[in-house]
């Protein structure tokens, strides 16, 4: 039977990179639960089974029910009945199997009914998720807000949500408003605080995924007469209590049976979530980056599907007395996407176990002062974390997108059509890389880790690892790449001048980026020869890339920006 | 109210996806060839049990299968689907046994359980096809069956209602309880497995699978949920000349692959000549007999 998880080694071989040990034990706190929880692991190696034994389940309803019901959900898609959302049927069926299975609240601590999964096998399964329907994945993957929720209510609160969340009720993120986008400072969803304490919320968000879930968290500017992000607050709305209409839904290009909602708030009663004012600047920055590793599983899900349904018509296309995939120029098409696909997985699953190495941390914290050893650790992997995050969001976004257009190249004028499975990647990956951040925005927040030197602090990391002798060579043209990037780097902040970084910064984050995953390729390749092939092509691909930016940086004088810049006249 | 439901599976060689070497030269199925798997109606049938387990909330779901040790495989599906637990009917004594002497030994195991409200099984299993087995328990328990059911719609004051699938549509019967209820294959597809039961019951087992090994003796016998009961033909006080090939009247003469060749279509006239004409010749190349 078909199984998204056992026909991907891929995966396999990142549940078994050295440092999901640590990660385990940490999570875990050395197996307190084992004999507390009938479900509980007893070690580490039984923990790496149980996670494969879940991701097997996932990798069954992804193959057999979702990925079999997405053709019908992007046709059919959810509509708007007396203000409420209501699921396409086959939407409904895919959640129905998701909560039997009991895939919802997969992080969650189990005294709060969750399965207590690191970030990793649960971003392996939003990985499955988004290859079988990259529009499901959005309903299924909101349960990453109970994260927020674990990490910043109050323990009442969590008891009296986070058990739903596993139990299988759905979330939404309530952030966007018409005039408050990427520039969520702006937000002015009123909260109300009245005579009990607590609160009320009026006024109206656009662009709400899910917008009609069970339990929302929305950022509401609780300070009368604030106007920035310090007077923005986060609540929790609960669907149960009523007040928050669905006004319409949007007519979208692509994940079509993900609901985008405009919300109507009147009087809708709400929660707070920790405290006041800090609604933006802490807890949606937390969200924000969780939701964006989601968005590059989604994104990696989605090359992965594209990859294979180009692979599986080259194959099958005979033009000219063959198989198309034999002609040259096709093969290199699929190579690249292969070799972009597994750079991106690379770095996706990189990111999750930094993630994971700090928030476990942050957890512990909570429980016991760290030692010294592991403050160290937590800062470092925080750090990590931070500069991972929009990098792989950005980066495999941006690859996903290309995978899909190259997916319908290989179709020819048939990919065109209706009739195949890639228009409709082709249309449900353009939003990755726009939400939670335009790759513009992700480079944004990356470029601080160019100029601190983040990236190549870690680049010199992986520079100084012994590789096998046959992949020496991939290795100095990586040093060399790094070379050209650090020259580069210094060549740019040489100048005084933040619009010329801005402009620039887009390019050395590329440059970061193509490192990183080649070096990430070579430790994978070095355990695994399936990378081999990938690596290779990767790097070469790299090269020619970060070839390409320094040239452009090299001949660029600063001055010339003026060609390049509008001002509204 | 809370039921008692015993679920009745097979584990069987998986017959859709059969090779050239699915069968020996004599005519038996070569089980190595073929994967071993839970009946596809059986799954039917323990949907509809879980199904009663969420509307009767305390039930209680038992897979009771017939087969070697390694049917423990079926049972331990059966609870990562949400099964409580289950019972492998195991011994060679019941080697060779046909639909009679089958459903002998499975209702020997179910009186051995004593107190249940309802046994479902799946209509038939895709190795033997025959249907037999489902209705002979009951006629044995002397108790109501119902055949080709597609859902059981509600249990109340003692009585089961149940939609079943006949020729021309579907019709709702009610019948009393205790009874057997077998399951057609258009009756919901069995839920996945379950995240948090496969990591309780991955290591559950029957005793004989694990007599070798003290640590997970032990493991399993702090924990009693891990225990797959394993049962023989004295556990059940089966009378041994009603089991087995002793018990089975069914003698298999001999066994022909039948290839199906033909290519073209033709056509026939709709008159009871042409019809005949067919029939004739389907009887003559063996494809009905």
């Amino acid at each position: 039977m078909a199984n998204f998880y056992n026909d991907n080694e891929a995966l396999k071989h990142y549940l078994s990179h050295p440092l999901m040990q640590k990660i385990v034990e940490l999570k875990e706190r050395n197996f307190a639960d084992a004999d507390k929880y009938d479900y509980a692991p007893q070690n580490f190696d039984d923990a790496v089974d149980s996670y494969d034994r879940v991701l097997e389940i996932v990798g069954d309803i992804c193959a057999n029910v979702i990925a079999e019901n997405a053709e019908e959900v992007d046709h059919t898609g959810p509509q708007v009945v007396n203000n409420r959302v209501k699921y396409a049927p086959a939407t409904e069926r895919n959640l129905d199997a998701c909560r039997k299975a009991g895939l919802m609240g997969m992080s969650m601590p189990r005294r709060l009914g969750g399965l207590n999964f690191p970030i990793t096998p649960y971003i392996m399964a939003a990985d499955m998720v988004s290859r079988a329907d990259a529009g499901f994945e959005n309903l299924w993957g909101l349960q990453d807000c109970a994260e927020t929720i674990y990490e910043f209510a109050s323990e009442e609160q969590k008891q009296k949500y986070i058990p739903r969340v596993c139990q299988g009720e759905t979330m939404s993120m309530d952030l966007t408003e018409p005039d408050a986008g990427s520039d969520l400072q702006s937000v002015m969803l009123k909260a109300t605080k009245k005579e009990d304490g607590s609160y009320v919320l009026n006024g109206v968000k656009r662009f709400i995924t899910n917008g009609d879930s069970d339990i929302h968290l929305v950022l509401a500017r609780s300070e009368e007469g604030s106007k920035d992000g310090r007077g923005l607050s986060m609540f929790i709305y609960d669907k149960r209590n009523g007040g928050v209409n669905v006004r319409r839904i949007e007519n979208k290009m692509g994940i079509k049976g993900s609901p985008t909602c405009e919300l109507v708030y009147k009087d809708a009663p709400a929660e707070l979530v920790g405290s006041t004012r800090l609604g933006l600047i802490k807890y949606v920055m937390a969200l924000m980056n969780g939701a964006r590793l989601g968005i590059a599983a989604q994104s990696v899900g989605i090359s992965e599907a594209a990859y294979r349904e180009a692979l599986q018509y080259a194959k099958e296309r005979q033009q000219f007395g063959k198989p198309i995939i034999e002609f040259a120029a096709v093969a290199e098409i699929l190579s690249l996407m292969k070799a972009k696909l597994d750079a991106s997985r690379a770095l996706l699953y990189a990111c999750s176990r930094f993630v994971d190495m700090y928030k476990v941390y942050d957890d512990i914290a909570k429980e016991r002062p760290l030692t010294v050893e592991e403050k160290k650790e937590q800062k470092y992997y925080s750090r990590l974390a931070d500069a991972f995050t929009p990098l792989a969001k950005g980066m495999t976004s941006e690859y996903c997108n290309q995978n899909t257009y190259d997916c319908i190249q290989i179709h020819g004028g048939s990919g065109f059509m209706k009739d195949y499975a890639c228009e409709r990647l082709y249309r449900d990956a353009r939003i990755t890389s726009i939400y939670e951040g335009t790759t513009q925005l992700q480079v944004v927040a990356a470029i601080r880790h160019v100029s601190t030197g983040t990236y190549l602090n870690k680049i010199r990391e992986f520079e100084a690892e012994e590789v096998k002798p046959e992949y020496e060579a991939v290795k100095n043209t990586l040093v060399f790449m790094t070379q050209q990037y650090a020259n580069a780097v210094q060549a740019v902040m040489g100048v005084d001048d933040t619009k010329y970084h801005d402009f620039m910064a887009r390019r050395l984050v590329e440059m970061a980026g193509h490192i990183i995953m080649g070096y990430l390729l070579l430790e994978d390749a070095q355990k695994n020869e399936d990378f081999k092939k990938s690596l290779v092509v990767y790097v070469k691909y790299g090269e020619a890339e970060v070839a390409r930016h320094a040239s452009f940086i090299g001949n660029f004088q600063p001055e010339q920006i003026k060609d390049y810049l509008y001002t509204n006249a | 109210m809370s039921l008692n439901i015993i679920v009745l599976a097979k584990q069987v060689p998986d017959t859709r996806n059969v090779g050239k070497d699915a069968m020996k030269a004599d005519g038996t199925i070569n089980r190595a060839a073929l994967p071993a798997i839970f009946n596809p109606e059986d799954l039917n049938a323990l949907e509809q049990a879980l199904k009663l387990k969420e509307l009767h909330p305390g039930s209680k779901v038992t897979i009771l299968t017939m087969g070697p040790a390694r049917a423990a495989e079926i049972v331990r599906e059966g609870m990562f689907r949400g099964a409580d637990g289950g019972i492998v009917l195991s011994d060679r004594a019941f080697a060779g046994s046909d639909t009679l002497a089958t459903s002998y030994a499975l209702s020997a195991a179910v009186k051995k359980i004593g107190d249940f409200d309802i046994i479902i099984g799946g209509r038939q299993a895709i190795d033997g096809d025959t249907a037999q087995v489902g209705p002979q328990i009951a006629e044995k328990l002397g108790i109501p069956q119902i055949t080709y059911a597609e859902d059981i719609i509600s249990v109340d004051n003692g009585e089961v209602t149940v939609k079943r699938r006949i020729e021309s549509g579907v019709e709702t019967v009610k019948a009393k309880l205790p009874l057997v209820v077998t399951v057609n294959g258009s009756a919901a597809e069995c839920r996945p497995r379950n995240a948090k039961a496969v990591q309780k019951y991955k290591y559950a087992a029957v005793p004989s699978e694990v007599a070798s090994d003290e640590a997970k003796k032990d493991f399993i016998e702090k924990r009693p949920y891990l225990s797959i009961g394993e049962w023989n033909a004295s556990t059940v006080d089966a009378d041994l000349a009603q089991c087995g090939l002793a018990g089975s009247p069914t003698k298999v003469k001999s066994i022909e692959n039948v290839v199906f060749t033909a290519k073209e279509a033709r056509r026939i006239e709709n008159n009871d000549e042409e019809l005949e004409a067919l029939i004739k010749d389907l009887i003559a190349n063996h494809t009905i007999g």
